[in-house]
């Protein structure tokens, strides 16, 4: 250490800070206060979603004659599906806010570490489904008599399990868009969807050919749902489910962490960061 | 070692027209040493070593694609070097970048403070990251000083460019930083402007001591701001000393002269 750095002391910025997590989650939070579009947009698109799923299955379920069952499931894999795909939403946004503001050079020069700045962008998709989780449950009930909250004790493991599965492809999404830039901002809407057709969303994993079942037994999206018809369907909370996707989402994590950091590594060596523009 | 500069005469010289009266500590806060940098075949930044003493005020300057800028980004930990260590106020960069980060700011009119919040809400949010208690007074204060009085419930995308660039600096000071790395931090201001942020700039390393490391295409600045230059060229330092004795090492009447010369080709280097 210099003479310098002696005589004015050092002392050590620890790697992780509550303060500054929280200042970047602020930071998203003053964005939606101030845009009214932008808060609409937690509402508007989940308002639709039950609106056009919701009468859908209530048609099907008249067609086979009254089950009641139908709803349930159709309604509760709506919500569910909302809370993993606003969260790897948010958590991709976020980061593409700061590129289209050209503010990530001011982020990247200041002491925040890439757990705070992961951290935060995750913290606001839980905050989001928060709002959209319970709006949406409210509204289910209001529109279609489904009342989800008796059951919400059960699919908590569930829909944590599904947080934890947006998070990581929402850190697998936002790599991608550091490394490529703005030209894959698409992947930020379009990643979610990859997993629907195999994640059993709204069937049962059964529906799917051989082939696929293989395909959707690998992804810990599928554990959740499949957990989830279970918990409707009146059964106790399967619990091997819930380990499945427990232990599917770590290695997801594991995945996310290593491409998340090897994109940094090259995001440094070219330059990345230091981008302006997409 | 300690050296002191004392006001130069009005108008400024080499190392003159610094408010107040600095102590420049020979210690270096920024120490680069044999940095290098290539993208694939190009090298951009070949060789660089130079040691900036705490408190001094030090221009960077070359033509447009010098190395510049691709030199800021590794003394800030953007940019890994090819080759090469980085020292910032005795810790090495990136091993320590956080504390460093801490200590340090930085600011461009290249790039901006999101602009649908505030420049209340930027300056909160960017407080906290820098983990700074300051009040609202104490930073309207930094806004005044920067000629930005009466902004702070106004978009910060409403603002003019000048205005926008000028609080960029605000944000760069929020932490009282021991090193300001500026790029280029007049470039879109009118002339008025562009004084007052020297001003500002002057009294602010008058009061804290703080060293500065600035890019700039504006000679006449950088003669009257510099304590000292360093002139980049196809990714080497050419010229590295105080304004006056670069101009009578290279037999020229101005920074602005010389800097042509070499953008020019017309001189080698």
């Amino acid at each position: 250490m210099s003479a310098v750095a002696a005589a004015r002391g050092t002392p050590r910025v620890s790697g992780f800070s509550v303060s500054r997590m929280s200042g970047l989650l602020l930071r998203q939070l003053y964005l939606y206060r101030r845009s009214a579009i932008r808060s609409l947009e937690i509402v508007y698109w989940p308002l639709l979603d039950l609106l056009m799923w919701g009468f859908l299955s209530v048609y099907v379920a008249r067609l086979r004659g009254g089950g009641a069952i139908a709803i349930a499931y159709l309604l509760g894999a709506l919500i569910l599906w909302d809370i993993f795909f606003r969260v790897q939403q948010a958590i991709s946004v976020s980061f593409l806010e700061d590129i289209w503001t050209r503010n990530l050079v001011n982020v990247f020069v200041s002491p925040v570490s890439t757990a705070e700045f992961l951290g935060a962008t995750m913290m606001l998709g839980v905050l989001k489904v928060i709002v959209i989780g319970l709006m949406m449950s409210a509204l289910a009930y209001a529109f279609y008599a489904f009342n989800i909250f008796p059951y919400a004790p059960a699919l908590l493991p569930l829909a944590a399990n599904l947080i934890l599965s947006a998070w990581g492809m929402g850190i697998i999404t936002t790599s991608l868009i550091l490394r490529y830039g703005q030209g894959a901002e698409v992947l930020a809407w379009a990643v979610a969807f990859l997993f629907q057709p195999f994640s059993a969303v709204f069937y049962p994993v059964a529906i799917l050919p051989a082939a696929l079942q293989r395909i959707a037994w690998l992804l810990p999206t599928t554990y959740a749902f499949e957990g989830m018809r279970a918990v409707l369907g009146g059964h106790p909370l399967p619990w091997g489910d819930v380990a499945g996707a427990l232990g599917l989402n770590v290695v997801l994590f594991g995945i996310a962490a290593a491409v998340f950091a090897r994109v940094m590594w090259i995001a440094r060596d070219l330059g990345l960061l230091m981008r302006t523009e997409g | 070692m300690i050296r002191t500069i004392s006001p130069g005469p009005a108008g400024g010289s080499p190392a003159g027209g610094l408010a107040g009266h600095v102590e420049i500590n020979a210690a270096g806060v920024i120490v680069a040493s044999h940095l290098t940098k290539r993208f694939g075949d190009a090298v951009v930044v070949d060789d660089v070593s130079f040691t900036v003493p705490a408190g001094a005020i030090v221009g960077f300057l070359g033509p447009n694609g010098a190395g510049k800028t691709t030199t800021i980004g590794m003394l800030l930990g953007l940019l890994r070097p090819t080759r090469g260590q980085v020292e910032i106020l005795g810790l090495p960069m990136p091993a320590a970048r956080q504390t460093i980060l801490a200590r340090v700011n930085f600011t461009s009119p290249y790039v901006s403070l999101p602009g649908n919040l505030t420049v209340g809400e930027n300056l909160a949010v960017f407080s906290r990251l820098y983990g700074v208690r300051k009040s609202r007074a104490e930073m309207e204060h930094l806004l005044e000083r920067m000629g930005l009085p009466g902004v702070w419930k106004r978009r910060a995308g409403h603002l003019s460019s000048g205005e926008g660039t000028r609080l960029g600096l605000v944000k760069a000071l929020l932490n009282d930083p021991e090193v300001l790395f500026l790029d280029e931090p007049t470039a879109s201001l009118d002339p008025d402007g562009a004084d007052r942020v020297r001003e500002a700039l002057r009294a602010i390393r008058g009061e804290r001591g703080m060293t500065i490391f600035y890019t700039s295409h504006n000679m006449q600045e950088v003669e009257r701001l510099s304590d000292r230059i360093l002139f980049l060229h196809h990714g080497r330092i050419i010229a590295d000393g105080p304004p006056g004795e670069v101009l009578r090492r290279f037999d020229q009447d101005t920074l602005e002269q010389m800097f042509l010369e070499f953008a020019r080709e017309e001189r080698p280097a």
